[in-house]
């Protein structure tokens, strides 16, 4: 419903959310930065990542995450060392790891089973004897107390 | 004076609706007409009186009345008069209220348009829709009241929320609930079918029509309030993939599948049961959107009520019905038997290809959005799914619809050659694989996203002209064929135009997230910057006062090689009784590109924060998306929805007497 009040709180204030302070000079660098931003979700907001955000918070994790990557972390370093201190909620896509493997197979495991059941539907009304122009009995008991009104 | 009466209205309805639920289905179980006509007219009263209370509260927003709790949380004396119109529905209570509202119009409708119906049918049909109507009206009377007075009425309200004060919430909420709304109708209809036990091509055809409005509906809300978000968040995002979107994305797909396996019943008379249930889901899973916006259990950036009464009332509204549907649908779905009989190369397989690929994403958009919940309930594991994990595990669904729909779309009923239908696309097929290795070869070197999007969307544009064509059939001079066109019926034309839509969305939001560039900056007035080609200078920053608001505008010229295209005029508004600041972006919208600029706040150095986005193919998604929901409606308007479906018109020609 209501995608209404959408928007609503998205963004509560409208500063933006990379500062142009924030940008590193390295544009190699900063691209990255910002596709690991993109990943991470800022915890205050409502479902926004840090890319987007204009939490103080979010501003914190951007800066954090560049301050990493200048002192050379790969990108699975930098996010590790997000996660290890604020929790995997931190990670917008969930690692498929434990639990977490279900959902990751629910969609594929869905379509095999949904693809095998319409397989066999198809295959049975392939065999089936074409009867569509005959009625069934519901209906020739229908026809038959029309006619004798 | 005028709210006690709105109040009573509403009150009055839930009655109505209580002897719309229960007359008509005893009158049609026992064949008295009488009763069963008691549904008509108990709907189109319902439908006035809910019609009377809805206006009762606009008239309470228009003369600003204070002393209505809802009003004073949500209005302003100086709020802009659309704003406060539309701020009847920018609310959770009035909302429910338009809710209701068009619950009773789709209600009404039947009752009146429905006279091609059969009477046991329509009564049923009726009843249904009054249940419906009593649960919801009974959430509102007990749970969500709009007319609820102050003791002391404050001297103003509180406003609205100034990201909702946009034309854009006059539209977007309205078209969202039409077509979740809309979807009440086919429950209803496939419920009256289940007490009923028949289901044949007749009920596909009485079916659809709603279906298909529902669609349209639901087309239209979802892509404006995407193109709001557009332009309205300030950076130009267009889907979030938050939950309350994806509770609306859901029933789209759902009812889409719906749309197509009830043309297989209509004409072949298979899938029967199948389509049942779809129509049972596809409100369910209304109710499932209603439910997440307005309980808080996920949290979402459209937080609108989180409150865990409301939402537990709106859960059992949801299990009630969805578990009465699913057991009345157990224990009589064995006697639908499906007639048709059709090969794996056939029209029939292909629209079974089409409801497993829209059912099955719709199922991992469903647990995508459900499982921070499943995993915390049961695992102890708050975690996220956001953006990422859909892009990921929904798109692959889209990518083998679009590859396989060109394909369907023109295979025979029954039994079909896999090998004629491909013979008629090769053009299709060697004009996509031409602009995939164009713009493969033009772009060097970045993601495939946009070659492969701008390749499907070929593929499925010009397979749709392809189908259109072939249906003038194979013999013939091209005058006359073309001819023959524009005699085809305006289902026909309908289908292509929605296939063709679809394509025309996939190549916009490829080439978006394939092609987008970006540019941050602190621009001193008079300075400029180059990006994707154009040339962007800030010439002047002044101040300005709105009738709720004040604003600060940038002028900011926008040019290539010298030529100005067009001055925008970004803002920055500040609404002081929320107390909260909001963006508002300047776009030069373009058929191949919108260029995107937004200001920001002042720097020490005198500087300005500007943000300006290079947009490609933008307009593409929303264009493909009025092409879906026109497809849909001239499909809406083919002719055979219009003579009486079903029922042989008796013409009495005049016997010469012999």
């Amino acid at each position: 419903m209501k995608r209404l009040a959408f928007i609503l709180a998205l963004i509560a204030s409208p500063l933006f959310a990379v500062q142009p302070d924030e940008v590193l000079d390295d544009p190699a660098l900063e691209a990255r930065a910002r596709e690991l931003s993109t990943g991470l979700r800022c915890l205050v907001c409502r479902n926004e990542n840090i890319d987007e955000s204009n939490a103080p918070l979010a501003r914190d994790l951007r800066l954090l995450v560049r301050t990493r990557l200048v002192a050379g972390d790969s990108d699975d370093q930098a996010v590790d060392f997000i996660v290890d201190r604020y929790g995997e909620y931190v990670l917008l896509q969930p690692r498929a790891t434990g639990s977490t493997v279900m959902l990751w197979l629910a969609g594929p495991l869905m379509l095999l089973v949904a693809a095998g059941i319409a397989l066999l539907y198809i295959r049975r009304r392939g065999q089936a004897t074409p009867d569509a122009d005959r009625l069934s009995d519901d209906e020739a008991a229908r026809l038959r107390d029309i006619l004798n009104e | 004076m005028i709210t006690e009466l709105g109040h009573f209205a509403l009150i009055l309805a839930l009655v109505l609706a209580c002897v719309q639920a229960t007359v008509p289905l005893i009158g049609a179980q026992k064949r008295w007409t009488g009763w069963m006509a008691v549904g008509d007219t108990a709907a189109g009263l319902q439908f006035v009186m809910i019609a009377i209370a809805f206006a009762a509260l606009t008239h309470a927003f228009v003369t600003s009345d204070f002393s209505l709790r809802l009003v004073t949380l949500n209005s302003h004396s100086a709020k802009p008069m659309l704003y406060k119109i539309t701020g009847v529905w920018g609310n959770h209570e009035g909302s429910m209220l338009l809710w209701v509202l068009i619950v009773a119009l789709f209600g009404a409708c039947a009752a009146w348009f429905g006279g091609n119906l059969p009477p046991g049918l329509r009564a049923r049909v009726l009843a249904v829709q009054g249940m419906i109507g009593i649960a919801f009206l009974a959430f509102i009377i007990f749970t969500s009241n709009p007319f609820l007075r102050l003791a002391t009425p404050p001297l103003d309200g509180q406003d609205l929320n100034p990201l909702l004060q946009d034309p854009g919430l006059a539209f977007h909420p309205p078209f969202l609930y039409l077509g979740y709304v809309g979807l009440s109708m086919t429950f209803s209809f496939a419920i009256a079918a289940l007490i009923e036990g028949r289901v044949d091509a007749a009920w596909g055809r009485w079916v659809r029509p709603y279906t298909l409005a529902a669609w349209i509906f639901l087309t239209i809300g979802i892509a404006m309030g995407s193109w709001w978000a557009y332009y309205e968040l300030g950076w130009g995002g267009f889907w979030f993939w938050d939950p309350v979107e994806n509770a609306s994305f859901m029933p789209w797909l759902i009812s889409a599948a719906l749309l197509h396996s009830a043309i297989v019943v209509e004409k072949r008379e298979s899938l029967k049961s199948w389509t049942i249930l779809l129509a049972i889901i596809a409100f369910g899973f209304s109710m499932i959107g209603a439910f997440i916006t307005r309980s808080g259990v996920l949290t979402s950036v459209h937080a609108f009520a989180n409150d865990p009464e409301r939402g537990m009332f709106l859960l059992g509204i949801t299990a009630l019905f969805m578990m009465g549907g699913l057991t009345l649908f157990a224990a009589r779905a064995g006697s639908m038997q499906a007639r048709g009989v059709f090969s794996l190369a056939s029209r029939e397989s292909m629209l079974v290809t089409n409801n497993v690929l829209l059912g099955v994403s719709a199922f991992v958009v469903f647990i995508g959005t459900i499982w921070p919940l499943v995993a915390e309930l049961l695992f102890d594991r708050k975690l996220s799914v956001g953006a990422p994990f859909f892009d990921m595990a929904f798109t692959p669904f889209m990518i083998v619809l679009g590859a396989v729909l060109p394909i369907g779309a023109m295979m025979p009923w029954k039994r079909g050659q896999m090998r004629r239908v491909m013979r008629q696309l090769v053009p299709a097929m060697v004009l996509a694989l031409a602009v995939l290795g164009l713009v493969w070869a033009i772009q060097s070197g970045r993601s495939m996203m946009g070659p492969v999007g701008l390749c499907l969307g070929t593929w499925l544009v010009v397979g749709a002209a392809t189908d259109i064509w072939s249906r003038t059939g194979l013999r013939g001079d091209v005058v006359s064929r073309a001819r023959r066109l524009l005699r085809l019926p305006r289902a026909d034309w309908g289908k292509a135009t929605a296939h063709a839509g679809l394509g025309v969305t996939i190549a916009g939001i490829a080439g978006l997230l394939a092609w987008e560039a970006e540019d941050i900056r602190v621009l001193k007035t008079g300075e400029s910057f180059g990006l994707a080609g154009y040339t962007i200078t800030l010439q002047d920053v002044r101040r300005s006062e709105g009738p709720n608001y004040v604003a600060t505008i940038a002028d900011m010229r926008l040019s290539k090689n010298g030529n100005t295209i067009s001055v925008l005029q970004p803002e920055k508004r500040f609404y002081p009784v929320a107390d909260m600041p909001t963006t508002e972006a300047a776009i030069d919208n373009g058929f191949f590109r919108d260029v995107y600029v937004v200001i920001g706040d002042p720097q020490n150095d005198g500087g300005w924060a500007v943000r300006t986005y290079y947009k490609p193919l933008a307009n593409w998604i929303w264009g493909g998306a009025i092409l879906m929901a026109l497809g849909g409606a001239l499909s809406l308007s083919d002719r055979r929805y219009r003579i009486a479906a079903g029922a042989h018109k008796t013409v009495v020609d005049g016997v010469p007497a012999e």
